[in-house]
C-alpha cells in the first residue's frame, strides 16, 4: 500500500464545510476578535501604557499603545488557528465522526485533514481582518505596508494550525489538550516578546525566546504594522515557513496513521 | 480473450482470500465471495464475527491485510478513489452532520462528489422526497428522531448514483415502523436494479432482502447461500418446539434418528416431514408447551454459530 495518496483540489470541499457552518454563526463568530483587542486596548492603552509611558523597542522609542497591538494580532493568529486544530477539529473527528463520513467518499484523509489546516488559517486570516479595522480605526497601522498582516496571519495560521493538527493526531482524549495548551501556548503568549521586549530580558532567555515561533510572528507583526519593511525580516519569515514546512507534512502523516485503520 | 475479461468483470464484488489483522488479532481470515450486479447480498455474523471489518475493506476505509479485492471491476488498493466515487455507504454510526440542517446535510455531502451546486440542491430534494424528509428540510439534523437520521443517511448515501449501495447494520436501533421503512426503500432500490451489499444480524431482516448472503463467524466464512436453500440444507421444511419437554423426549427422538437440539428447558427438533411426530410427540411429551414452525434463517444461523454470547 502507498504510505500517502495523492492530494487534489478536493481539500478545498472539506473547507468548503467549515465555511459554511461558520456562515451561519458568523455573527456571533465575529464578536470575539471585534471585542477583544477593544478590551486590550482600553486596558493596555488606557490603564497601562500610563505607568509605561513610551517604550525602547529596537533603537527607537514608541508608545506602548503602538508596541501591544501589533502582538494582539499575533496571538489571535496562534490562538484561532491552534484551538481550531485542536479543539474543534478533535470534536469533528472524534465525536461528530464528520472525518468518518468523509472517508467514505472520493476524499482522502489528507484532503480532509489539509482542508482542516487551511480552514484554520482562514479563521486566523478572518479575526486579523476585522481586529485591523478595530486597530486601524485607532491610527495604529501604517497603511498599505498594513496589508502584509494578512497573508503573515494565513502563513501563520498554517504554521500553528499544523502544530494543533500533530497534537490532534496524538492524543487519545480531548483533556490532554491542556498539556501543549499549557506548555506551548501559554508560555508564548506571556514571553514571545508580546506585552515587553525581549531585548529586557536577560541574555539565555532571549535565546530561548528567539526559538518560539510566536516571538517571530509579534516580530514581523509589529514591522508590518508600523511599516518597517526590511531584510532584517527574512530570517523570521524564514523560521515560520520553516515551522510550516515541518507540521504539515508530519500533521498528514500521523492523521493518516491515526485514521486509517 | 475478451469473454474472460467480460466474465471477470461481472461481479460488482470479487473478494479473493481477504484478510484483515490487526496486531495480532485477525478480524477476516481467508474470505472469498462475490457479488454479481443487481444481486442484495448479506453478510451475517455475530458480534465480532469480521462483517465490519470486511465491510470497510469494500469501501476502501480500511486497507486489507492480505488478499485481492475488486470493486466495480477496480482494484480496491490502486483506485480507492474511483471506487468510492461509484458507490454509496451507509456507515454503522449515524455521522450526519449536527452542525448542519438536512438539506445542508445532503448538499454539502455532493459538493464532496464534486456535484455542481444546483444539481446537488436539486438532487438532495428528490432524495428527502424519496426517504419521506422533505416536510422537514430545514430542521437541524440532530432533531430527527433516529428512524429519520437513518433515512437521512440513507438519502446522502444515493447522493452520486450509486452503482453499489453499501449499509452497515441498516435498521439496528431502529422501532419496527422505521425498519419497514428502511426495507421497502431499499426494496424499491433494488427494484431499479441497484447492487446492494448489507450487513445485519437481523435474520427477518436478511430473510426479507437477501439474494444471497453468507454467514461468517470469527472471521472466517462458514456458508453461503439463498436463504430459502441455507434453510433446507441446514434445518429442514420445520422446526418443534418443546418448552419444559417430558423426560423421556431426548431418548424418543435418539431411537427415531431425528435431529434435535437440547437446551434444558427447551427442545428444538428439525422435521422434514413430520404431522404424524409432531402428533406423537405433543401428546406424550408436551407437559409446557410445543409449537410447530417453519424453520427460519434464525435457526442456521443459531445452529451454524452456537448459542454462546460473542462479547
Amino acid at each position: 500500500m502507498r504510505l500517502y495518496s495523492p492530494i487534489s483540489c478536493r481539500f478545498f470541499r472539506v473547507w468548503q464545510r467549515n465555511w459554511t457552518v461558520y456562515r451561519q454563526s458568523w455573527k456571533i463568530s465575529f464578536i470575539p476578535p471585534l471585542l477583544e483587542p477593544l478590551f486590550y486596548l482600553l486596558a493596555f492603552g488606557v490603564g497601562l501604557s500610563a505607568l509605561v509611558g513610551n517604550i525602547r523597542y529596537q533603537g527607537g522609542e514608541i508608545s506602548y499603545v503602538r508596541f501591544i497591538a501589533p502582538a494582539l494580532i499575533a496571538i489571535t493568529v496562534m490562538n484561532s488557528s491552534f484551538f481550531e486544530n485542536t479543539y474543534a477539529s478533535f470534536v469533528r473527528m472524534y465525536y461528530q465522526k464528520t472525518f468518518d463520513a468523509m472517508m467514505a467518499t472520493p476524499l482522502t484523509v489528507e484532503e480532509i485533514i489539509l482542508g482542516e489546516i487551511v480552514w484554520g488559517a482562514t479563521k486566523a486570516l478572518i479575526a486579523t481582518a476585522i481586529m485591523m479595522v478595530v486597530i486601524g480605526f485607532f491610527g495604529l497601522i501604517r497603511w498599505p505596508e498594513g496589508l502584509l498582516l494578512l497573508p503573515l496571519a494565513f502563513l501563520g495560521g498554517i504554521a500553528f494550525g499544523s502544530a494543533g493538527m500533530v497534537c490532534t493526531a496524538m492524543v487519545p482524549g480531548i483533556e490532554l489538550f491542556n498539556l501543549p495548551v499549557f506548555l506551548f501556548i501559554t508560555p508564548m503568549f506571556l514571553f514571545g516578546g508580546t506585552f515587553f521586549p525581549v531585548e529586557n530580558l536577560p541574555g539565555w532567555a532571549q535565546t530561548t525566546a528567539a526559538c518560539l515561533p510566536l516571538t517571530h510572528l509579534v516580530d514581523l507583526s509589529r514591522a508590518f504594522t508600523n511599516g518597517r519593511i526590511d531584510a532584517g525580516l527574512l530570517p523570521g519569515l524564514a523560521y515560520l515557513m520553516a515551522m510550516a514546512a515541518v507540521t504539515l507534512p508530519l500533521a498528514l502523516f500521523k492523521m493518516r496513521k491515526r485514521l486509517i485503520k | 480473450m475478451l469473454k474472460k475479461k467480460r466474465g471477470r468483470m461481472s461481479g460488482i464484488i470479487e473478494a479473493e482470500h481477504l484478510r484483515k489483522t490487526f496486531g495480532e488479532i485477525v478480524a477476516v481470515d481467508d474470505l472469498s465471495f462475490s457479488v454479481a450486479a443487481g444481486e442484495c447480498f448479506g453478510i451475517l455474523g455475530p458480534n465480532g464475527a469480521g462483517k465490519t471489518s470486511t465491510i470497510r475493506m469494500v469501501y476502501a476505509f480500511s486497507p486489507p491485510s492480505g488478499g485481492t479485492l475488486r470493486v466495480l471491476g477496480l482494484d480496491i488498493t490502486r483506485q480507492a478513489r474511483a471506487v468510492k466515487s461509484r458507490i454509496g455507504v451507509c456507515q454503522q454510526e449515524n455521522n450526519i452532520d449536527p452542525d448542519l440542517s438536512v438539506l445542508q446535510n445532503l448538499e454539502v455531502f455532493a459538493r464532496y462528489f464534486n456535484l455542481p451546486a444546483a444539481e446537488a440542491t436539486r438532487r438532495s430534494r428528490e432524495l428527502l422526497r424519496f426517504m419521506a424528509l422533505d416536510h422537514r428540510e430545514n430542521a437541524r439534523a440532530t432533531d430527527l428522531s433516529g428512524g429519520m437520521i437513518r433515512r437521512l443517511v440513507m438519502a446522502r448515501a444515493l447522493l452520486n448514483r450509486p452503482e453499489l449501495l453499501i449499509l452497515d447494520e441498516p435498521t439496528t436501533g431502529l422501532d419496527p415502523q422505521s425498519r419497514h421503512q428502511v426495507w421497502a426503500r431499499l426494496e424499491e432500490l433494488r427494484a431499479e436494479g441497484l447492487s446492494i451489499l448489507l450487513t445485519t444480524h437481523y435474520m427477518d431482516e436478511a430473510s426479507r432482502l437477501c439474494d444471497r448472503l453468507i454467514i461468517m463467524d470469527r472471521g472466517r466464512l462458514i456458508v453461503e447461500g439463498k436463504p430459502a436453500d441455507l434453510v433446507r440444507r441446514h434445518v429442514g421444511g420445520h422446526v418443534i418446539e418443546v418448552s419444559d419437554p417430558a423426560e423421556g423426549l431426548p431418548a424418543f427422538l435418539e431411537e427415531r434418528g431425528v435431529v434435535f437440539e437440547n437446551l434444558g428447558h427447551r427442545l428444538i427438533i428439525d422435521l422434514e416431514d413430520g404431522t404424524a411426530l409432531y402428533r406423537e410427540i405433543s401428546e406424550r411429551f408436551c407437559d409446557g408447551g410445543c409449537v410447530m414452525r417453519m424453520a427460519t434463517l434464525e435457526d442456521v444461523f443459531l445452529r451454524l454459530t452456537g448459542r454462546d454470547l460473542r462479547e
